[in-house]
C-alpha cells in the first residue's frame, strides 16, 4: 500500500522535472508518475509514452556496445582556463562542481568498442556536464576520437548533445568547430562512415559542426534540435514559431535527418547500418 | 562637418574640444579677435586626446568601432583593393542572399576569388543584405564560389563583418547550421591558399562558416568572437546592459586572439578607426593580404593543407593526465 501512498509526498515534480531523483518522476508529456527502477531498466524511456529523459553517458555506451567491449581513452583530458574566466562564477569552479556532480572530468567520454562484432570509435556527449558545452577538451577527445577511426581504419559514431559553444572558453571553444569538422574531412576522405546520433537537445556550434555532418543522421524522438534557440528566434523575428520546431519530427519532414529511432531500438539499428557501409570497405581496407 | 565624425559615447571628450575649437573660431571671425594661439592650443589637446583614447581602447569600445555605422564593409575594400570584380549570385538551390558579395576579381593583375560578408548603410540596403547576417544560401553560394576558385587554381580571400547567421524560421528549415558545417569540412580541403580577414564583426559560426583559412586576420578594431558580448551578458549576466563586462571577459580583442593562436596578423586602422580613412585601411589591408599570399603560393598543396590542418588542430587550450 505504501507503495501507491509515495507519489503524493514526492518532490521531484517542483523543479528539476528532467532530472529524475529519488523513486518517482512525472512525464514531463504526459504528467504520468514512474517508478525510477522501470525507468532505467528501460534507458530512461517512459515505457508508456516514449519520453526520452537525458541519458548519463555511461549507461548510453553500455547501450549500444557488445557488452564489455567498449574500452575508454583519453580519460585524462580535462578543460583548462585559458580566458581566466570570471564572471558571475568562475570557470574552474564551475568546473569541479559539474566534475562533483557527474563523476566525469568533462562532457565526452570516448574509446573503442565493438558493435554486432565491428569495431567502432565511440564517442558521447553527457549533457549533464555542463549542458555538454563544446571547450577545448570536448574538441580535443571528438577530434582525437575521429582520428583513431581514421587511424584504425573503422567507423565513426558520436552520440550528440549540447547547449552549444562553452563561453567560458571564448573564441577557443569556436575554434573546436574546425577542428572536429576538418577530421571528418579526413575520415570522409578515406571512405570511412560517420554517423552522428543526436539527441535532446543538440544545438548551435555543436550542430553546426560535427553533428549535421554524419554520413547517416540519427535523431532520438522529439529532440530540440537546430542552430538558434527558439527564444532567440522568436525575439528577433516577432513570429510565432510554427508547431512543432526544430523537433526531430519537424527535421525529418524537412528533410534535414535520416531518421528517428527511439533509444530503445538505436543498438540494432546503427549495427544494422554498420553491417551495410562496412561490408564493402573492410574488403578494400 | 568635423564634430559629426565623433559619435561615440567614449568619443564625447573630443567633441566638446571640437565644439570649443567651433565657437572660438567663429567669435575670431566675427569680431576680428586673435585667437590663433587658443586655437592652436586646442587643436594639439584634440590630438594628444586622439592618441591617449584611440590607443587605450576597452573591448567594449572596440566593439562599438567594429560597428560603427559608417566603417568600410567589404564592398568599400573589394572596390579599393582589387579590379574588375565580377559579382556572381545566387546558391543554385533556393535563391541569392545580399548578405555575403562574391566573385573573382584581380589582385594586382592576378586572378582571386573574393567572398564578403555585405552590412546594408541605410535601412533600405540593410533590408535587402539583412544587416550581414547571412541565410543558409549565403553560406551555400559562398561554398559554390570556393569549389570554383579550386577548380580554377584561384586564391580564395574572405571578409568577416557579421553579427552572426540570422536565427529565422526559414534558416532553421534549410538547414543553416548544415550550411556552415560543410563550409568549416569542406573548406579545410581546398586545393587553394585562403586568407580570412575579420573587417569589422567576426560573429560566432556566421563568421567560422566562410573563415577556415590558411591564414586568418583582422582589422585592430574588429573583434572575433564565439558570442556577442550581449548576448553572453544576457545569459551570465541575466542583463544584456552588462555588455561591457562580458566583452571584457571574453577576450576577443585582437591581442588575445593572437595569442590564443586564433589570428596570425593584426592589420593597424588609421587613427580612430577604419572610417576615418577608406583609402588608407584598404591600403593596409591589401599589403597585409599580398604579404599573406605570398608566403601562401610558396607552398606545395600538400604542404598547404597539412599546414592548414594542423593550423586548427593546436586551436584550444587543454590538461592531459598520465
Amino acid at each position: 500500500m505504501a507503495l501507491f501512498g509515495k507519489p503524493q509526498y514526492s518532490t521531484v515534480t517542483v523543479k528539476k522535472k528532467d532530472i529524475p531523483k529519488d523513486l518517482w518522476t512525472k512525464c514531463p508529456k504526459t504528467g504520468e508518475i514512474i517508478y525510477n527502477r522501470v525507468l532505467k531498466e528501460n534507458l530512461m524511456v517512459v515505457p508508456s509514452s516514449g519520453y526520452h529523459f537525458p541519458l548519463d553517458g555511461r549507461t548510453r555506451i553500455a547501450s549500444l556496445v557488445d557488452e564489455g567491449s567498449f574500452e575508454e581513452m583519453d580519460q585524462g583530458v580535462s578543460s583548462l582556463d585559458p580566458l581566466e574566466f570570471n564572471a558571475t562564477a568562475s570557470y574552474p569552479e564551475k568546473l569541479k562542481a559539474n566534475q562533483a556532480k557527474t563523476k566525469e572530468t568533462d562532457t565526452v567520454i570516448s574509446g573503442m568498442g565493438t558493435m554486432g562484432g565491428l569495431p567502432v570509435s565511440l564517442a558521447v556527449m553527457d549533457f549533464r556536464f555542463m549542458a555538454a558545452s563544446l571547450g577545448s577538451a570536448a574538441g580535443e577527445k571528438l577530434t582525437r576520437a575521429i582520428e583513431r577511426g581514421l587511424e584504425k581504419k573503422c567507423p565513426v559514431i558520436i552520440v550528440c548533445a549540447s547547449g552549444g559553444a562553452r563561453m567560458q572558453e571564448g573564441i577557443l571553444s569556436l575554434m573546436q568547430m574546425a577542428k572536429t569538422s576538418q577530421a571528418l574531412a579526413r575520415l570522409s576522405e578515406a571512405g570511412l562512415p560517420y554517423f552522428s546520433i543526436l539527441t535532446n537537445p543538440t544545438m548551435a556550434g555543436v550542430m553546426a559542426s560535427f553533428a549535421s555532418l554524419g554520413d547517416v543522421i540519427i535523431a532520438e524522438p522529439e529532440a530540440l534540435i537546430g542552430f538558434a534557440g527558439p527564444r532567440v528566434i522568436k525575439e528577433t523575428t516577432q513570429q510565432d514559431l510554427p508547431e512543432g520546431f526544430q523537433t526531430s519530427e519537424f527535421l525529418l519532414d524537412r528533410g534535414l535527418v535520416d531518421m528517428i529511432v527511439p533509444r530503445g531500438e538505436m543498438r540494432d539499428r546503427v549495427i544494422n547500418l554498420l553491417k551495410a557501409f562496412c561490408a564493402n570497405t573492410a574488403k578494400t581496407a | 562637418m568635423e564634430d559629426s565624425i565623433y559619435t561615440l559615447e567614449f568619443e564625447k571628450p573630443l567633441r566638446e574640444l571640437v565644439k570649443q575649437l567651433h565657437t572660438l573660431e567663429t567669435l575670431s571671425e566675427e569680431s576680428n579677435v586673435d585667437v590663433a594661439e587658443e586655437i592652436d592650443a586646442i587643436e594639439a589637446k584634440i590630438e594628444r586626446m586622439k592618441a591617449d583614447i584611440y590607443s587605450n581602447l576597452t573591448a567594449w569600445q572596440r566593439v562599438q568601432l567594429s560597428r560603427h555605422p559608417k566603417r568600410p564593409y567589404s564592398l568599400d575594400y573589394i572596390e579599393r583593393i582589387f579590379t574588375d570584380f565580377e559579382e556572381l549570385h545566387g546558391d543554385r538551390r533556393f535563391r541569392e542572399d545580399a548578405a555575403i558579395v562574391g566573385g573573382p576579381a584581380f589582385l594586382d593583375g592576378e586572378p582571386v576569388m573574393v567572398i564578403g560578408q555585405q552590412k546594408g548603410r541605410n535601412t533600405r540596403e540593410n533590408l535587402k543584405r539583412n544587416f550581414g547576417c547571412p541565410h543558409p544560401e549565403g553560406y551555400r553560394k559562398a561554398m559554390r564560389l570556393m569549389g570554383m576558385a579550386e577548380k580554377f587554381k584561384m586564391p580564395i580571400i574572405t571578409l568577416i563583418d557579421t553579427p552572426g547567421a540570422y536565427p529565422g524560421i526559414g534558416a532553421e528549415e534549410r538547414h543553416v547550421a548544415e550550411a556552415i558545417a560543410v563550409n568549416i569540412r569542406d573548406m579545410s580541403a581546398l586545393k587553394v591558399p585562403i586568407i580570412s580577414i575579420v573587417i569589422g564583426e567576426g560573429g560566432s559560426g556566421g563568421a567560422l562558416g566562410i573563415a577556415v583559412a590558411d591564414e586568418v586576420m583582422i582589422l585592430e578594431n574588429g573583434y572575433y568572437s564565439v558570442i556577442s558580448p550581449e548576448g553572453c551578458a544576457a545569459i551570465l549576466w541575466k542583463d544584456r546592459a552588462a555588455a561591457p563586462k562580458a566583452a571584457e571577459a571574453l577576450k576577443f580583442s585582437p591581442q588575445h586572439l593572437a595569442k590564443f593562436g586564433v589570428v596570425d596578423a593584426i592589420i593597424t586602422e588609421p587613427m580612430g578607426g577604419a572610417h576615418r580613412d577608406y583609402d588608407a585601411a584598404a591600403a593596409a589591408l591589401k599589403a597585409a593580404i599580398n604579404k599573406s599570399l605570398a608566403k601562401l603560393n610558396k607552398k606545395s598543396v600538400a604542404k598547404l593543407l597539412e599546414d592548414r590542418y594542423q593550423r586548427f588542430r593546436n586551436l584550444g587550450e587543454f590538461a592531459e593526465a598520465g
